[in-house]
């Protein structure tokens, strides 16, 4: 059995069901997660905040390393200005002081915003694995309309719980358009 | 059904997107755009002379740099002329987009999500402009990099108490954010347009783009999040940029420049100019490539509401400049309001408080709000406006400052006018290539306005 | 170097190389040496083609070439002048030491006149001038004119070679065909040779032309210039004999100048400045103040010092004269402004002062005021206290006019076979009835030594480039007579011969030096033992020590002929005419740092203009800038209008020296010539003239459109009696912020030296002086008219003029501006890379190479004092003005920021002579440019660490105030307030303060 599998897992990504609308789709999901899978997704044309619950996605990596980042720029900017104006080139600009404080505010709120928002949308891109120019679901036929107008979701063979018999079945019971086989 | 989503019924200018439109129709129809129309000979037209003005751009260039700064008309006291003058309304054009797309967000304003790529491609462009006034008024533009801080065998730094520093970094920030903001929201309209492409070419492209996006719910949550997140930083961001740009006046000591209503006064007028150009582009647009049913009479009638919602502050600002002129029993103020008001360059003033004080009184009609045609011809004069504003600002500031020896004028030479009328060239052209390569309006955003998008209630056990 | 400077240049002498062959080589340069021109190329130090270095091919040529000047030294030997030594001001010159400037004494001539100055030379390169310190007619002070001199030398458009009718020839080639004219002339005892100079003063020219008199008994000498007639024939009326007249007047406590600008030009302005100051200033406790009237035609700097002011027709000047003579013997007033406050005032003044008063006459005015004055001042019995007299400066005084008149008689009946003119430029500014410029090509011959290929030149057939002041030994007077050696700095940079050469060649002489001719005159003339020390002590010093004539009691009489004058006034408008206070009259047209220099009162720069008061303006319905027609003796001039208060009404004014169309590159073209305007018979002022609006606008470039203060107070002026009630009442007209009001802490102490500057408005008499010096000194680039017009002029130190007061009659006030050097400066905050910051002295650096051209710190300096280079404004390209570059000043390029630096390079240098000597440096040790320059010394500089120093004195004093004080920038550079002296009779003074 588990050879068998092994041989499975080789040649097929997983199994794929196509949905016409968002609500059903979301109701699979609750239904697949329920049954005990781990190792399936999602896909829609724009996301579905309910199938956060329905497959409790929950990860707050992105805020965590935008605060980090952003934190990094906030010390970054004022450091850069005291140390140049203190240490690196320190001149009797105007009278003023080396560490005029106020006048290095705006760089340090720029610098904070700079590196928190590329954190932000580098951090986002990189945990989404992307960039990913080849995936097996991109095999099935139908499903450039992921990104137009339908609904999917995949079970992937790699699920412990995966049978490729029993999980069609499985899947057909969701009564999607139609389950389709994702080659590897 | 036909009701769209979350939009209370008081609301009485319409939908934010007709009905009829399904999932794929919009997919079909904002993608088609891009990957099915052909070019037509009005685009062609219109970009030729878009292109004809970037010319003026590059001939400007040219000749001051090989000439130098002399070839404008500045001078000792107008140190600054129209260079400043276009980079502060460039920068000020460019604040609408990210207010639409980061303010509106954050306070769910559905409406957006039509105008809101538009608006950014927009900002892009405009601070793309903005960006290479200061180093093109520098006397020595080959050595403008002098502002960045970078290490050297010099060992020589910026100056970081001067606000044009200060300025290279809102500004840069301001435009890597705004495209990183952008690019993410492309992203997944790109997977549709390589979806949707017919030929293999295009697909690789919009492949690349779209970084193999494939609209996994696992992808979304942690994109929405960066969206949120973004979104929440550009707002601070947008800002800044614009009070930072007022501090290059706020922080001399000029009369007439030296003043603490500065940073909200120029953010207001930033927005006011930023709409008013949104405006100005969207109308046409929206009609050449029928995007009335997208782009509805109630988004004109929202953006025009902004416009006089930010015309007024800015009109409050020029009440209290005078008031403040006035008030301060500061002869050099005094005097400084006085010679805007009677001084050589008061009809610019009074130009100005016609386009941007008594024109958006126009748009407390409903009627003119909702009127495609007027409405675009007040958003031209208010564009005029905004820059007459910054004209005025730094010119009639400069040119009568503290001891009458110095006093001098300042007028525009022919290279002041082809430097600046090739920035509305490069800023065109840009648009013009914009609509025929890239989605104007955020499709994914759009799907979730329809009907199609809403869940239902999953059945109970 | 021009193309027409030589007919011979390396090339063609390379192809006569070239076809010579191994052993014919030799015999080759034989033919060579016979090529004309062929030896003076060798005797220039340098063959033109010495870029032949770069090119491989070229060089060896060129080595070639060398080589044969060495094998022809000998050839040149034979014709070696004796070695000419001169003098280092202070050390010898075999201690000269690269990079360390030598001074040396000499003088510069102005129309005779002899300005005593120290010229800076680097390398034996002469950069800058200076007064000369120890010589009474300087007190280490020097005038416009003399600052610019050294611009004058480098002139590019000097005339560079010796030319006949446009054809370049050698001196020996001239000498050769003068030889044969002259040979002519032996028959009938010179009768055919004129010789036309301008006002000789030199004992040695005069020597000389006595000699070449002798030789030619029937030869005659005619001297001519278009000004200073009125002063020299002023005296020959009223005392019979020529005279000249000194004025002391640190003696005088009432002052009347009529038309007089003798704190700017004439000769003496420098000393007089000095003297007259010293009884109006305020500072080391003085408490009195001399007053003083001025009486003019149009408003002159000098005019503005005046604590009254009256505008005067020209016409009306002698009427005045009359009258006022009348009043001081107490009879009946009569004539123009008799019955005004400020005449009852003037009278009671000058007859309480009797003794101690001076009335002088302008140098523009006619010889009947002059002789009129001379009889007031001896009514008031000035006449040998204020006023003293010398035998004239003049070698041969003469009236010029008749001398003129003569000359073109003489060439009219034909019989002139050789004229030869020494400088003045008589067809440009000659009246036109005379018709100079047929006349003299009546003459057979005509030669011309001349500074410039100009108008005159234009008509003369040979043409002998004259060696500037600097390049020939010579001698001429100063203002007391004291006569100054004049040692050149420089080898004649284009050949230039000068006077004393070119009389030699009427000898049997013909090549003897200037050098040995003023050396022989002196030897000659030298009594004591020991001529060599003497000498050597004189030509050091430059000036003879009590060499000046011993003054001569006179008395004068008042049998005053009247001088013609046009047709009755009310037919049309009163013409003054003014030489101008820089270009005179036009000599210096060429001189493009006087054309940028603005006028002191209209700050006009390259341009002269029709100067009508409001009320004639109303009249014409003219504005500024429109271009009016001027009719008047029988000709017509079109010129630019400007509106000037202070100016009499129904009068104009132009000024001379403009519209010269063969001077250079910087005189051509600049404004328009009124020459034609004069009448032989009365060339100082004209009446009757109409005045035509043309309807079309001519750009005028004034560097200052505004002159009142619009309510501000950038000049703190008082009057005296103000100042007697509360000597500190100029303090309380600027509300100073508190010294904590900054919401940072007082970083930054100066310990050691604190650089600082105070300028005394009482003792600024707006002659610009400074403003040349500063050019001069920092390699300040002139931008020209279209820039100016732009407001883009580069001077470091501007003089703004304000006026105060009613419209038409204002009081008028000067304000030298420089970068005041702040402690809390507003340009270095804003500066984004750093390029401008304060030093641990105090001063407010300006880093050229860091400088990106922001601009924005200008915009943000209060007193806009800083100067932007928008273009490439500096000359990169005429090489003889590369020579006049000060090597311890960077030259700045294109889109830099620049202004003035305390001349940190003078403060440097200091810095190090005291630091090898283990010691400070000494208070006035280090003097900058500008307050070097200053004959009224209003500029005192110095450390405001030493309690001692001169400025920390200044600076305690109540008068001291800062400009814009309240805007809490601490400027270094502190006024102290103008104070004057008005009769409390007159009342009409400091009306609005």
């Amino acid at each position: 059995m588990s050879a068998h599998a092994i041989e499975e897992i080789d040649t097929l990504y997983g199994l794929m069901a196509e949905f016409e609308t968002a609500g059903e789709l979301v109701e699979a999901a609750r239904r697949v997660k329920e049954a005990g899978f781990k190792n399936f997704d999602a896909y829609s044309p724009f996301p579905i905040h309910e199938l956060d619950d329905a497959m409790d996605l929950h990860d707050n990596r992105v805020s965590l390393f935008t605060l980090i980042g952003g934190l990094i720029g906030c010390c970054g900017g004022f450091g850069l200005a005291s140390w140049v104006e203190a240490v690196a080139l320190p001149l009797n600009i105007g009278g003023r002081p080396f560490i005029s404080a106020p006048m290095y505010i705006p760089i340090t709120f720029e610098c904070t915003v700079l590196i928190g928002g590329l954190t932000a949308a580098i951090s986002m891109i990189v945990m989404n694995g992307l960039p990913s120019p080849y995936h097996p679901v991109f095999n099935v036929e139908r499903f450039t309309d992921a990104s137009r107008s339908k609904f999917f979701l995949c079970i992937e063979s790699e699920d412990p719980q995966f049978d490729r018999r029993q999980t069609a079945g499985f899947l057909e019971s969701l009564n999607p358009e139609e389950v389709a086989e994702v080659a590897r | 059904m036909a009701q769209p989503v979350e939009l209370p019924s008081k609301i009485e200018v319409g939908p934010v997107i007709d009905e009829g439109h399904s999932l794929a129709s919009v997919s079909d129809k904002i993608a088609g755009i891009v990957i099915k129309r052909k070019i037509t000979i009005g685009w062609v037209f219109g970009f030729l002379i878009a292109f004809g003005f970037l010319q003026l751009l590059m001939a400007g260039a040219t000749w001051l740099f090989v000439k130098g700064v002399g070839v404008w008309g500045i001078n000792i006291p107008v140190g600054w002329g129209f260079a400043i003058v276009n980079f502060v309304w460039w920068i000020g054009i460019g604040h609408a987009g990210t207010l639409i797309s980061a303010i509106l967000l954050l306070l769910n304003q559905s409406w957006r999500n039509a105008i809101n790529r538009f608006a950014e491609a927009m900002t892009i462009f405009a601070v793309m402009c903005a960006g290479m006034f200061p180093v093109l008024h520098t006397g020595r533009p080959w050595l403008a990099y002098w502002l960045l801080p970078y290490p050297n065998t010099m060992w020589l730094w910026p100056q970081f108490r001067s606000p044009l520093v200060w300025d290279v970094f809102a500004v840069s920030t301001y435009l890597t954010i705004s495209a990183v903001f952008w690019y993410v929201g492309l992203i997944p309209d790109f997977a549709t347009l390589r979806d949707s492409s017919k030929q293999l070419w295009k697909a690789r492209i919009y492949g690349m783009l779209a970084m193999g996006w494939r609209s996994s719910a696992r992808h979304w949550q942690r994109y929405e999040k960066a969206a949120l997140l973004l979104a929440g930083l550009s707002t601070p961001l947008v800002v800044s940029v614009h009070t930072v740009v007022s501090f290059d006046f706020a922080v001399a000591q000029l009369p007439g420049w030296h003043t603490t209503i500065f940073p909200p006064y120029f953010v207001a007028g930033a927005i006011y100019s930023g709409f008013a150009m949104v405006l100005t582009l969207m109308i046409p647009v929206r009609t050449f490539y029928g995007l009335e049913d997208i782009i509805t009479i109630r988004h004109l009638n929202n953006m025009a509401k902004v416009t006089l919602a930010t015309g007024m502050i800015v009109g409050y600002g020029y009440m209290f400049e005078a008031f403040f002129g006035y008030y301060s029993a500061d002869i050099y103020e005094k005097f400084m309001i006085w010679n805007r008001m009677t001084g050589p360059y008061a009809p610019f003033y009074y130009c100005l408080i016609f386009c941007n004080v008594i024109t958006p009184q126009f748009l407390w009609i409903k009627k003119l709000r909702t009127t495609p045609l007027i409405l675009w011809c007040i958003s031209i004069v208010v564009n005029i406006g905004m820059w007459l504003e910054r004209f005025v600002i730094v010119i009639t500031s400069l040119h009568r400052d503290f001891l009458p020896s110095s006093w001098g004028m300042y007028w525009p030479t022919r290279w002041d006018w082809a430097v600046y009328l090739g920035t509305l060239g490069l800023f065109m052209t840009c648009i013009f290539l914009f609509v025929r390569v890239l989605p104007m309006i955020t499709i994914f955003e759009l799907r979730m306005l329809l009907p199609g998008a809403r869940v239902k209630e999953p059945v109970a056990q | 170097m021009s193309e027409n400077s030589d007919s011979l240049n390396l090339t063609s002498i390379r192809t006569k190389l070239d076809k010579a062959k191994g052993a014919g080589y030799w015999r080759s340069l034989d033919e060579l040496a016979s090529v004309e021109g062929f030896k003076e190329f060798l005797h220039r130090e340098f063959p033109r083609q010495a870029s032949e270095w770069i090119d491989d091919e070229g060089r060896r040529n060129f080595l070639k070439i060398m080589g044969a000047s060495l094998a022809l030294a000998g050839l040149s030997a034979c014709t070696r002048q004796p070695t000419e030594f001169i003098m280092p001001y202070v050390e010898a010159p075999e201690q000269a030491i690269p990079g360390k400037p030598l001074f040396y004494a000499t003088a510069f001539p102005v129309s005779g006149i002899a300005s005593p100055v120290l010229v800076e030379a680097h390398e034996f390169r002469p950069t800058k001038v200076e007064g000369n310190p120890e010589h009474p007619a300087s007190m280490g002070a020097t005038d416009v004119q003399a600052q610019a001199s050294i611009l004058g030398l480098y002139d590019p458009d000097r005339l560079q070679t010796v030319n006949y009718i446009g054809e370049v020839r050698s001196y020996p080639s001239f000498l050769s065909s003068f030889v044969n004219i002259l040979a002519r002339q032996q028959g009938n005892q010179g009768s055919g040779i004129r010789i036309l100079t301008e006002t000789v003063t030199s004992p040695t020219l005069y020597g000389q032309m006595q000699d070449v008199l002798k030789l030619y008994p029937d030869a005659k000498w005619y001297q001519w210039e278009p000004t200073g007639h009125g002063r020299r024939m002023g005296s020959q009326i009223a005392f019979g004999k020529y005279l000249n007249p000194i004025y002391k007047f640190d003696q005088a406590d009432v002052v009347l100048s009529i038309d007089g600008n003798f704190l700017g030009n004439g000769p003496g302005g420098v000393r007089y400045a000095r003297d007259f100051v010293s009884k109006r200033i305020m500072r080391d406790g003085a408490t009195t103040q001399s007053r003083f009237y001025a009486v003019e035609t149009t408003p002159t700097s000098t005019g503005c010092k005046a604590d009254h002011r009256q505008a005067i027709k020209p016409s009306e000047v002698s009427g005045f004269l009359q009258g006022l003579t009348a009043s001081l013997n107490n009879s009946a007033a009569s004539g123009p402004l008799a019955n005004s406050k400020f005449y009852s005032a003037l009278v009671k003044d000058l007859q309480a002062a009797k003794g101690r008063s001076i009335v002088i006459a302008g140098e523009d005015q006619s010889p009947e005021v002059h002789a009129r004055v001379h009889f007031i001042n001896e009514m008031l019995g000035n006449n040998g206290h204020t006023v003293v007299f010398t035998q004239s400066l003049e070698a041969k005084p003469v009236d010029q006019w008749a001398d003129l008149q003569a000359l073109v008689t003489d060439l009219h009946s034909g019989q002139v076979e050789l004229l030869v003119i020494m400088g003045g430029n008589p067809v440009y500014s000659a009246p036109p009835e005379l018709n100079l410029r047929g006349a003299i090509q009546m003459a057979k011959t005509r030669v011309r030594l001349g500074e410039h290929d100009d108008e005159t030149s234009e008509i003369c057939q040979w043409n002998i480039p004259m060696a500037h002041a600097y390049e020939a030994w010579s001698d001429a007077p100063a203002y007391d007579g004291t006569v100054s050696i004049i040692q050149p700095l420089i080898a004649p940079l284009y050949g230039g011969k000068s006077a004393h050469e070119l009389l030699s060649a009427f000898t049997e002489t013909p090549e003897k030096s200037s050098y040995l001719s003023v050396r022989d005159y002196w030897t000659a003339k030298h009594t004591g033992a020991d001529f060599e020390t003497w000498w050597k002590h004189s030509v050091h010093d430059g000036f003879v020590r009590d060499s000046a004539p011993p003054a001569v009691s006179a008395s004068a009489s008042l049998a005053i002929p009247r001088t013609a004058i046009g047709p009755a006034a009310g037919s049309g408008y009163d013409i003054s005419f003014h030489s101008d206070p820089y270009v005179l009259d036009g000599r210096y047209a060429n001189n493009a740092w006087l054309q940028e220099l603005p006028r002191p009162i209209t700050r006009l720069t390259w341009d002269n203009a029709v100067l009508v008061s409001r009320k004639t303006a109303a009249e014409l319905k003219v504005e500024d800038e429109d271009r009016v027609a001027i009719d008047s003796n029988g000709h017509t001039v079109w010129g630019a209008i400007t509106v000037l208060p202070g100016q009499p009404d129904g009068s104009i004014a132009l000024s001379l020296g403009y519209g010269r169309t063969r001077s250079g590159r910087a005189g051509n073209g600049a404004g328009f010539d009124v020459y034609p305007l004069r009448s032989a018979s009365n060339p100082y002022y004209a009446r009757g003239a109409s005045v035509r609006k043309l309807g079309e606008k001519f750009k005028l470039a004034p560097v200052q459109h505004h002159f009142a203060m619009e309510g501000r107070e950038p000049v703190h002026a008082g009057t005296i009696d103000e100042f007697k009630q509360d000597p500190y009442f100029s303090e309380k007209k600027s509300e100073l912020p508190p010294k904590g009001l900054t919401i940072f802490p007082d970083t930054w102490k100066y310990e050691g030296y604190a650089w600082g500057m105070a300028i005394d408005l009482t003792a600024c008499v707006g002659c610009s002086a400074c403003v040349v010096a500063c050019q001069a000194e920092n390699n300040i680039a002139v931008v020209g008219k279209e820039q100016v017009l732009n407001t883009r002029e580069m001077h470091w130190i501007r003089i703004d003029r304000y006026y105060k007061g009613e419209p038409d009659e204002p009081d008028m006030y000067f304000q030298p501006v420089a970068c005041v050097q702040c402690e809390q400066a507003p340009c270095e905050v804003v500066c984004p890379v750093a390029a401008t910051e304060t030093d641990a002295e105090g001063l407010n650096n300006m880093v050229y190479n860091r400088c990106v051209g922001t601009r924005y710190c200008s915009n943000n300096c209060p007193y806009k004092v800083r100067r932007f280079n928008f273009l490439l404004f500096s000359d990169w390209e005429t090489e003889s003005t590369k020579l006049q570059k000060n090597p311890d000043v960077t030259v700045r390029s294109r889109g830099v920021m620049e202004k003035c630096s305390y001349c940190v390079q003078r403060i440097n240098y200091a810095k190090i002579t005291a630091e090898k000597e283990d010691r400070k440096v000494r208070d006035g040790e280090i003097v900058p440019a500008c307050a070097a320059a200053c004959p009224s010394q209003a500029i005192m500089f110095g450390d405001l660490n030493d309690p001692k120093s001169r400025v920390t004195q200044w600076k305690r004093h109540s008068l001291n105030y800062s400009l814009l004080a309240e805007l809490n920038t601490r400027p270094r550079t502190t006024y102290l307030t103008e104070i004057r002296n008005p009769n409390p009779e007159v009342g009409k003074s400091e009306k609005d303060s």
